[in-house]
């Protein structure tokens, strides 16, 4: 078991393009960080230069203190499953599993041992016989694992392990790489774009933009205090609502106006976000889906301030029911909240009217129906807010 | 070739009780006529081969025997004057070791040019690929001075390794192609469980070779077998002459004996038929099925 240190790692191609820059990351013995963004931002290239598979064109990576940059991959005792699981076709499971140990020459009664051993680790005792072409998905996901495992290395490295199974499958074995990972206490470092799979696997989740870090925290801490719009925008699903607004001083402390709507600040948000050197000013205000609740069963509003709303359109999940609405405020757009959402909400909600496409979360079996108007309740202690020019969150 | 089958075709065309279109008689009757155009040399080396001596003569050429007659095989085959015996021995002390050889050269070469790659790979394969170029009489007298001053083995030794050269250029080609194909994740994977290169090369990239083996073995068969310039100037020794070579002096000087020269060449053509046929079958696919995901 080893922790890994990226002191500024950068990677520059051939054609002088920065995958990544200056990435500075820690990630503790036995910890599962998610490296979590969009495709390109660079998390596949952070984690194969981690892996040796591709070079450091800058800073120093360490692995268990040691610095290894210039060592070979298979000198720093990692090991790595893929998206497409990589499986040697010509092998059976078993030969997959044993490969690396029949390489380092292990006794065939160690390696048979072992190979037992991973194999019910990972149910896989039945199909050990098998050649790849006769397992399904899942069942090649679990044999990835089990190459990787068997050698009981310092690091896993995973790469989207989970992205070529279907949904249900993926729930399952998030929880089964989690626990394994948990278990063995091996030091992992994930890669998915999935946010998902961020939020529910990793002790800490790195979200990363055009290859550069944008935070580092546990999940919690990353969806409650998230840094800047990129962040806001791409980890929560659906993801927050962001519109311009303009922080004023009210009799009773500050208000921000969206729209029509002029909501009160609570003195503790206000006092943390420092809107007192933003009186005046426009700032992007964010609220999360789940901040923005219809009424309850019986009708009655939640608490929180009431924002009145027609409803544009109405998903029913079943467990959850979202409710599409239009705030006639401004919406917030930015580069960095298109990348974070692919597109984002104005496509979803179909805009009707000129203003923002808002999302809130009502009871399951509400009743709302497309036109209905109703008071939607915000919880302003959840409120977000961040700077239009540099797209920090405020007070950060 | 179009134009001559037009005119050909009614009557080559049967009447058949089939609804065929039109389109599709004149399909199938140029196709019938272009396969009797490349068949007829054939028919006049098999019947002419089954001559005796006095009836094989080029104005009968197109008749059947009138005496159906081993006589001219036997000659071939093992005939004092004639016999190809030895000089198929010769072709095989040829051609197996240069198959052998080349391929696997071409194999390494392909595994390092597109999966293991080092820097300048592109600019060696470019140069790689010039010698593909390069005409087998350009090199005739370059090659035969290196033989005299390295004082290389002569005869076949020789011919096994001009071939094994000249050989090199398309089986790197072929399986350098053929290795792009193969998952990058799969060369990856391995050298996450700590497989060097050649380690690598042997347990991943080999086992799943073999339709680019089959089909480099069968292309440096085949060539190799039928070449007859290399053999005729590098190789003195008529005892060590391949079959190419001494089937252009079964023409003898005086009299040219039409059935035994037709036999001669059939046989001599033989291997590379039968190797495509035998080989042919193994011609694998969906080998690397279950590589990715499925």
């Amino acid at each position: 078991m080893a922790d890994i240190r990226l002191d500024g790692i950068g990677k520059r191609f051939p054609n002088g393009f920065w995958a990544v820059r200056d990435l500075s990351l820690t990630i503790d013995e036995a910890e599962l960080l998610v490296l979590v963004g969009p495709s390109g931002c660079g998390k596949t290239t952070a984690l194969r230069m981690v892996a040796g598979l591709e070079d450091i064109s800058a800073g120093d990576l360490y692995i268990g203190g040691r610095r290894v940059n210039d060592v070979l991959e298979r000198d720093r005792d990692i090991a790595m499953v893929f998206q497409n699981y990589a499986l040697y076709p010509h092998m059976t499971v078993a030969q997959n599993i044993a490969f690396s140990l029949r390489l380092s020459k292990r006794p065939r009664k160690e390696i048979r041992e072992r190979v037992e051993e991973t194999a019910r680790l990972l149910g896989l005792e039945e199909l050990l016989d098998r050649r790849p072409k006769q397992l399904s998905g899942g069942q090649k996901q679990r044999v990835a694992m089990g190459r990787a495992i068997i050698r009981k290395p310092q690091v896993f490295l995973m790469d989207e392990p989970l992205s070529n199974l279907d949904a249900q499958l993926r729930v399952h074995m998030r929880g089964e790489i989690e626990a394994l990972q948990k278990r063995l206490g091996v030091t992992t470092v994930y890669v998915t774009h999935d946010q998902v799979e961020a939020m529910t696997m990793g002790d800490r989740v790195a979200v990363l933009r055009a290859g550069e870090l944008q935070q580092v925290d546990t999940p919690t801490n990353v969806y409650d205090r998230p840094v800047n719009l990129f962040v806001a925008g791409f980890i929560g699903s659906p993801p927050m609502n962001l519109a311009r607004g303009t922080v004023e001083r009210g009799e009773e402390g500050v208000l921000v106006r969206l729209g029509s709507a002029t909501l009160p600040v609570p003195a503790e948000i206000a006092r943390v976000r420092g809107l007192d050197a933003w009186i005046g000013r426009e700032t992007i205000v964010g609220i999360r889906p789940e901040n923005l609740q219809g009424p309850s069963a019986d009708g009655r509003p939640a608490g929180g301030f009431q924002l009145p709303a027609t409803i544009d359109r109405v998903e029913a999940l079943g467990s959850s029911l979202l409710a599409f609405f239009t705030l006639d405020a401004p919406p917030a757009t930015s580069a960095a909240i298109a990348e974070a959402t692919g597109g984002g909400l104005q496509e979803v909600a179909l805009i009707t009217r000129e203003g923002t496409p808002f999302c809130a979360t009502f009871e399951p079996r509400s009743a709302v129906r497309v036109g209905d108007r109703v008071d939607v309740s915000l919880d302003t202690h959840r409120l977000h807010f961040f700077d239009p020019e540099s797209e920090s969150a405020l007070g950060t | 070739m179009s134009t001559a089958s037009a005119t050909v075709e009614p009557r080559v065309r049967r009447p058949r009780r089939r609804r065929a279109t039109g389109a599709q008689v004149l399909k199938y009757a140029a196709l019938l006529f272009a396969a009797l155009v490349v068949l007829l040399p054939v028919y006049v080396l098999l019947v002419a081969s089954f001559k005796t001596g006095a009836e094989a003569e080029p104005s009968r050429a197109w008749a059947l025997p009138d005496v159906w007659s081993l006589d001219a095989w036997r000659q071939a085959w093992n005939g004092e004057q004639y016999g190809l015996l030895p000089f198929l021995e010769n072709s095989f002390k040829l051609v197996i070791p240069a198959t052998l050889i080349s391929t696997f050269l071409g194999s390494l070469n392909g595994f390092v040019l597109s999966r293991w790659r080092f820097p300048g790979a592109d600019l060696v394969f470019l140069f790689l690929l010039f010698g593909m170029f390069i005409p087998y009489q350009a090199v005739m007298i370059p090659l035969t001075q290196i033989f005299i001053d390295v004082d290389f083995p002569e005869g076949i030794p020789r011919l096994v390794f001009a071939h094994i050269v000249y050989g090199i250029p398309i089986t790197t080609l072929i399986f350098r192609s053929y290795y792009a194909t193969i998952p990058e994740d799969l060369i990856e994977a391995a050298r996450m469980d700590r497989a060097g290169m050649l380690r690598t090369y042997w347990s991943v990239v080999l086992p799943v070779s073999a339709p680019a083996f089959v089909v480099t073995a069968i292309w440096q068969f085949t060539s190799i077998w039928n070449d007859f310039l290399f053999a005729v100037f590098i190789v003195d020794d008529p005892e060590q002459w391949p079959v190419t070579v001494a089937l252009n002096n079964t023409t003898g000087s005086f009299v040219t004996p039409y059935n035994v020269q037709m036999a001669a060449a059939l046989i001599a053509s033989l291997p590379t038929l039968v190797v495509y046929i035998l080989l042919g079958r193994y011609f694998m696919r969906g080998l690397m099925a279950g590589a990715l995901k499925g």
